[in-house]
């Protein structure tokens, strides 16, 4: 039994069966932007995003019939024919479990591309062209950790990005180098400096 | 057509910019009948009316009402007059010929919900609408019919005009909140709906225009004389925003459930360009595309949905057989890839693939698989996006595929001129 108030998320977890998540971290607002943990409650128009809406008593839902596992596969084509998911290893997973095609948009399909990797302070490095928006790192800066709130965004749609306020170089903004965005991208779209200098062959002397 | 207008019965025949104009064309009438009748009434009143919203939603605007009207203060009443939709005017007319008709409306709503503070949201691209809604508003205010103690019936409302900033999402009621309350316009999962935390995550009441406009016949005539017109499933008077190849386009006030074979011949005088009907776009680009086989469907919420089709806001955009459809079809998908919010990934990344796929149908160069691609992108939209602009950025896409003859070896659509 579901406890009351617990979302189709939660109880799908405590029944042991699995729903896929991308933008999901347990410990932060739920924003369901990715919308892959989408199942079909029967009788609602749509999909439902199972990490915000609350089971009911009696409810019939599929968390992995065709329509849904159509949704998630579309989803994760899109995203990996539009930004680098090389350094996200769940976000691989999932492709492969879905049969994701991501080349079927062509070679020529758009992606997201930002520039060169955004080096603008001491402590961690920004490369927006593996982030995929999962919000994470805007939400740690404001409500739900920092109250910093260094972080928002920038263009609309498909060229929305994450971007401080007037795309102003990091020293320049609220942020206080706390980490906490780093420490929830899953993507690599955010890392310590070391750990880039590193990947970018340098040698790295000891701590 | 016997049918006497209501909600344009002033139009064109007052100067909107004057209190005494609209008063002695029957203005502030209703508001006085509210006030006899009590708030309990003019809820019950628009439960039993089954008025159902004008804005594209067709929810029930007593509902909307009811509930808010049992919740507790402080709450809010919100005129969305962000009217964004492509081929959609209505509002348009009705704020820059009638504006003190939204400002009567908006007291009979706040009297009747208990809200003390009310927003009119208009599109920004509207500027003759801001101005006179906003005179009237001004002007209200020194006749005494806005802020304290009106009419001396004990009750306080606050009415502010606010402007879009030229955002389509913007237009949707829970991103149009964040919009007032000064955030970026993107829209709120729902549940929790607006009824129980709206603006300031407080109890909202939120009606389009004319859905508003409606309230005053309503209040003003009763209930037997609305539920005289149109269907019973949706009745009372209806806008149609009538554009496109017809000799007389334009704003038409109708009842509910009119035919297109009337709209476009009887009040738009035919079908002009080549003189044959191709099809029409229902519901604007959000909307669907149907064909002359439709033309004596009803055009009301319930009728439409039997041939999977949407009245929205009304939108009939009518097009002849000589029209380049792909170069429709085209701007369409242009116009969803531009105004996607970016919130939610199958609308973020579903518009820009369904404009890339729709610019290769438009040139000739659909590569194999691109239809199944196009159709699955468009069912993830529907199925998975938080809000309707997602939901139905592919709707009038694919229904000029199914329905007008796409021939894919071609690229052509069989019932349109092949000249393109």
């Amino acid at each position: 039994m579901a406890s009351p108030g617990a979302t189709i998320l939660e109880a799908a977890r405590s029944a042991g069966i699995t729903i896929p998540t991308v933008c999901y971290h347990d410990h932060l607002t739920a924003n369901a932007v990715c919308r892959i943990c989408v199942v079909e409650w029967m009788g609602s128009r749509t999909l439902v995003p199972a990490c915000v809406a609350k089971i009911q008593p009696n409810a019939r839902i599929y968390t992995d019939n065709e329509r849904v596992r159509t949704a998630r596969r579309v989803i994760l084509e899109m995203l990996a024919a539009t930004v680098d998911l090389s350094e996200a290893p769940e976000l691989q997973t999932l492709l492969a479990e879905y049969g994701a095609d991501p080349h079927r948009f062509g070679s020529d399909a758009a992606r997201r591309e930002h520039g060169p990797v955004k080096v603008d302070n001491p402590f961690y490095v920004r490369d927006y062209d593996k982030c995929i928006l999962c919000w994470r790192c805007v939400q740690v800066c404001a409500e739900d950790v920092q109250f910093t709130f260094a972080l928002g965004f920038n263009g609309r749609g498909f060229e929305t990005s994450i971007a401080t306020f007037f795309d102003r170089p990091m020293p320049e903004t609220t942020c206080v180098f706390c980490g906490n965005c780093v420490g929830v991208c899953p993507t690599g779209a955010l890392k310590g400096k070391r750990e880039y200098l590193a990947a970018q062959g340098a040698p790295i002397g000891p701590r | 057509m016997t049918y006497q207008p209501v909600l344009t019965a002033r139009l064109g025949k007052i100067d909107p910019a004057s209190l005494q104009d609209y008063e002695a064309a029957g203005g502030f009438q209703a508001l006085a009948r509210a006030v006899e009748l009590g708030p309990k009434a003019i809820v019950e009143l628009l439960r039993e009316a089954y008025l159902l919203g004008r804005g594209g939603a067709a929810f029930p605007a007593g509902i909307k009402w009811k509930a808010v009207s049992e919740a507790p203060a402080p709450k809010y009443v919100i005129a969305n007059a962000d009217e964004s939709e492509p081929g959609t005017f209505k509002d348009r007319i009705l704020m820059e010929g009638d504006p003190f008709a939204l400002v009567e409306a908006m007291l009979i709503a706040a009297f009747a919900v208990g809200a003390e503070q009310g927003y009119i949201y208009i599109r920004g691209e509207y500027p003759q609408a801001i101005a006179r809604v906003q005179h009237a508003v001004n002007t209200c205010y020194n006749a005494g019919y806005l802020g304290r103690n009106i009419l001396g019936a004990g009750f306080h409302f606050d009415l502010e005009v606010r402007k879009g900033a030229g955002a389509y999402i913007c237009g949707e009621e829970t991103a149009l909140f964040e919009s007032i309350e000064g955030k970026r316009g993107f829209p709120r999962l729902k549940p929790p709906f607006p009824t129980e935390c709206g603006l300031f995550g407080r109890p909202t009441v939120i009606n389009n225009v004319e859905t508003l406009l409606c309230v005053l016949p309503l209040v003003l005539r009763g209930l037997d004389w609305f539920k005289s017109i149109g269907p019973e499933k949706s009745p009372g008077p209806k806008l149609y925003c009538l554009s496109g190849r017809v000799h007389r386009p334009g704003l038409v006030e109708a009842p509910m459930g009119t035919t297109l074979r009337t709209l476009i011949y009887d009040y738009g005088g035919g079908v002009s360009g080549s003189g044959e009907l191709g099809g029409v776009l229902l519901g604007g680009a959000a909307g669907v595309f149907v064909t002359p086989e439709h033309l004596d469907v009803s055009l009301d919420f319930a009728g439409l949905r039997t041939i999977d089709a949407v009245l929205g806001s009304g939108v009939v955009m009518v097009f002849d057989t000589s029209v380049d459809m792909k170069a429709v079809l085209r701007r369409i998908a242009r116009f969803f890839r531009h105004e996607s919010c970016g919130k939610c990934y199958p609308c973020q990344l579903g518009t820009q693939r369904q404009h890339e796929i729709v610019e290769r149908l438009a040139a000739g160069r659909l590569r194999s698989g691109d239809l199944l691609a196009l159709r699955e992108i468009g069912q993830t939209m529907r199925d998975a996006s938080i809000c309707g602009l997602g939901q139905t950025a592919s709707g009038a896409i694919l229904s000029a595929i199914d329905r007008f003859g796409f021939d894919e070896h071609t690229g052509r659509f069989l019932r349109f001129d092949s000249n393109w």
